[in-house]
């Protein structure tokens, strides 16, 4: 647990250091307000026009933000160590592989939670305090909602780049490939998902179909953003099957934690098993 | 209990082998000399004691435990060829980093750093350092801890004359302590007079292991003497040629002084010879170097002395 303790600190004294942490909660902080403030511009006026709104257009950009954040922050994990040449040197004190890998994945969770909770809390705390007849309470949930499911959304992708990261032996692969995952997880699945629909011409089981959303982290995340408000109007393109998917709320965060869950452990078995 | 006991181990990368059949130990106070062309596979010995591969065959012990094992590693120095750190972190950082990780006390880190003397860059960021204090870096970091076993592969590549022996003194105390010292080097007269035996890797075989004078023996290479003459060269030569009936004597002149290569077994009776005639002024007598020696197992393939003299 120590050793873990030992890594984890020295990659959040790094995102100090370099000011990542610094960075991304600006962002998100920024984002949070702009949106807040002027999300509804397309409807012609300008102030905070709803929480669900406001919450679901969050979520919408930060299905591109957060993954795209968590893959350059962890990419370069363990290759970065290899190619810099502290790898085997790490390996040769009392520090396992597996301890190793869950430092990182403490230390770089840290920090995005961190940000997560510094940019998108003062940005809720600015709403709650600058706008008038804002409902406090269920601005606190959703903002609590929509701040624990991007934590969530965020290991999940620095985990995905774990699984890289233990297995290339080049940073500039490492990279290629993390931007891969991107792209296909946010831009490409709903695409085929949406073909696959047309396709199929009502053809597919209409039961599992909506399970199919569960396959990417970032529909799960703004299902359960958007899904909360019961409101299920705001659900647009392929999202608009997540209302017919059987499992509620409390299905969507066990989606979303077995999105890192699982990825982490394939890492670590990855990472034993790999010839240093 | 020893610092390692490497047994009949035999190591594969894939199909190739890379090791094979190695005996080798190393007892607490013993500095050993670990030599090979590149390849030879000294590296993955070091990898074995350190625990980062396991062998295919053979057993590995390291201070009375498994190689690999926390409580084993946390007694091992090492310092990799090459070492590199983290350059956006000064000496001092990184040097505690490291510690925390090995369980040493904290306050060791500033002494390990004037120690080798870092002590006025310990607070400067690493990618300012040259390869030289990077390597002193890199020697403190081994040191953490006060280890038991220390592994040097290339110790003094980078460093200054005084440096190098600063270091060497430092390894003799850290022996003298009941440190077991492994040195991987190619600088063969650099190390030569600071190890107690030596190891001789080629191709994943051990070629010969022992001190320097079962190595002597077991190369059975000649010894030079330069004699030089109280009269006359020739009367010189002539008693030599007389005294000795042995084959492979080889006599050159040099600027008036004569270099004979004489075997080992037959060097005390050209001695007496020499001496009994009174044709000679002075002796000096070369026994042959490490440097030698390495190339006399590594040159000659077909000798080879498997095991060594373990």
């Amino acid at each position: 647990m120590n050793s873990i303790w030992t890594i984890a600190r020295k990659e959040l004294s790094d995102s100090l250091r370099n000011r990542w942490l610094m960075a991304i909660s600006l962002v998100f902080a920024t984002l949070a307000l702009g949106i807040a403030w002027f999300g509804a511009a397309a409807s012609g006026q300008v102030g905070y026009a709803s929480t669900p709104a406001t919450i679901a257009s969050l979520a919408s950009l930060g299905i591109f933000l957060i993954p795209l954040i968590a893959l350059l922050l962890a990419y370069d994990a363990i290759v970065g160590e290899e190619e810099g040449g502290t790898l085997l040197l790490l390996l040769t004190y009392p520090l396992s592989r597996s301890q190793l890998l869950l430092g990182k994945f403490l230390g770089h969770g840290l920090t995005l939670a961190l940000a997560t909770v510094i940019g998108f809390g003062v940005a809720g705390v600015a709403i709650a305090v600058l706008v008038e007849n804002v409902a406090i309470a269920s601005l606190a949930a959703a903002m609590l909602r929509f701040i624990g499911s991007t934590v969530l959304l965020g290991w999940g992708f620095i985990a995905l780049a774990y699984v890289i990261s233990v297995r290339v032996s080049e940073k500039p692969i490492a990279a290629g490939l993390a931007l891969a995952i991107w792209f296909f997880f946010v831009l490409i699945f709903d695409l085929m998902l949406l073909g696959t629909l047309v396709a199929s011409e009502g053809q597919f089981s209409a039961e599992l179909l909506p399970w199919l959303l569960m396959l990417n982290p970032t529909d799960i995340y703004r299902l359960l953003n958007i899904v909360a408000f019961g409101d299920t109007a705001q659900l647009s393109g392929v999202l608009s099957l997540g209302a017919d998917l059987p499992i509620g709320a409390t299905g969507l965060w066990i989606g979303l934690v077995l999105w890192f869950a699982i990825p982490l452990a394939g890492a670590l078995l990855l990472f034993r098993n790999r010839r240093i | 209990m020893s610092c390692f006991r490497l047994e009949n181990v035999s190591y594969r990368y894939d199909k190739t082998p890379v090791l094979t059949g190695i005996d080798l130990t190393l007892e607490p106070g013993e500095i050993l000399g670990l030599f090979g062309h590149n390849g030879a596979g000294k590296t993955t010995c070091i990898k074995l004691i350190l625990g980062l591969m396991t062998p295919n065959q053979g057993s590995v012990s390291v201070l009375g435990g498994h190689a690999g094992d926390p409580q084993v590693t946390q007694h091992i120095g090492y310092l990799p060829e090459n070492v590199m750190f983290y350059p956006q972190l000064t000496g001092r950082e990184i040097l505690n980093h490291f510690a925390r990780l090995k369980g040493a006390p904290l306050q060791q880190v500033p002494q390990l750093l004037e120690q080798v003397g870092l002590g006025d860059a310990m607070d400067a960021r690493t990618k300012t350092y040259s390869k030289g204090m990077r390597q002193r870096l890199g020697l403190a970091q081994a040191l953490l801890g006060k280890p038991k076993l220390l592994m040097l592969d290339e110790p003094t590549v980078g460093l200054d004359p005084v440096a190098t022996a600063d270091l060497y003194r430092l390894l003799r105390e850290l022996c003298e302590g009941g440190t077991g010292i492994v040195l991987c080097s190619h600088v063969l007269p650099g190390v030569e007079p600071y190890i107690d035996r030596a190891a001789i890797l080629t191709d994943g075989a051990l070629k010969a292991a022992g001190d320097l004078a079962a190595l002597r023996r077991q190369a059975n290479m000649p010894v030079t003497l330069s004699l030089d003459p109280a009269n006359s060269i020739s009367a010189l030569e002539h008693v030599i040629d007389s005294a000795s009936s042995s084959i492979g004597l080889i006599i050159k002149s040099d600027s008036g002084r004569l270099r004979v290569d004489v075997q080992p077994r037959d060097k005390m009776a050209l001695l007496h010879a020499v001496m009994a005639s009174g044709e000679v002024a002075d002796i000096s007598i070369h026994q042959p170097s490490l440097e030698d020696i390495y190339v006399h197992f590594i040159g000659s393939g077909g000798l080879a002395h498997r095991g060594g003299s373990q």
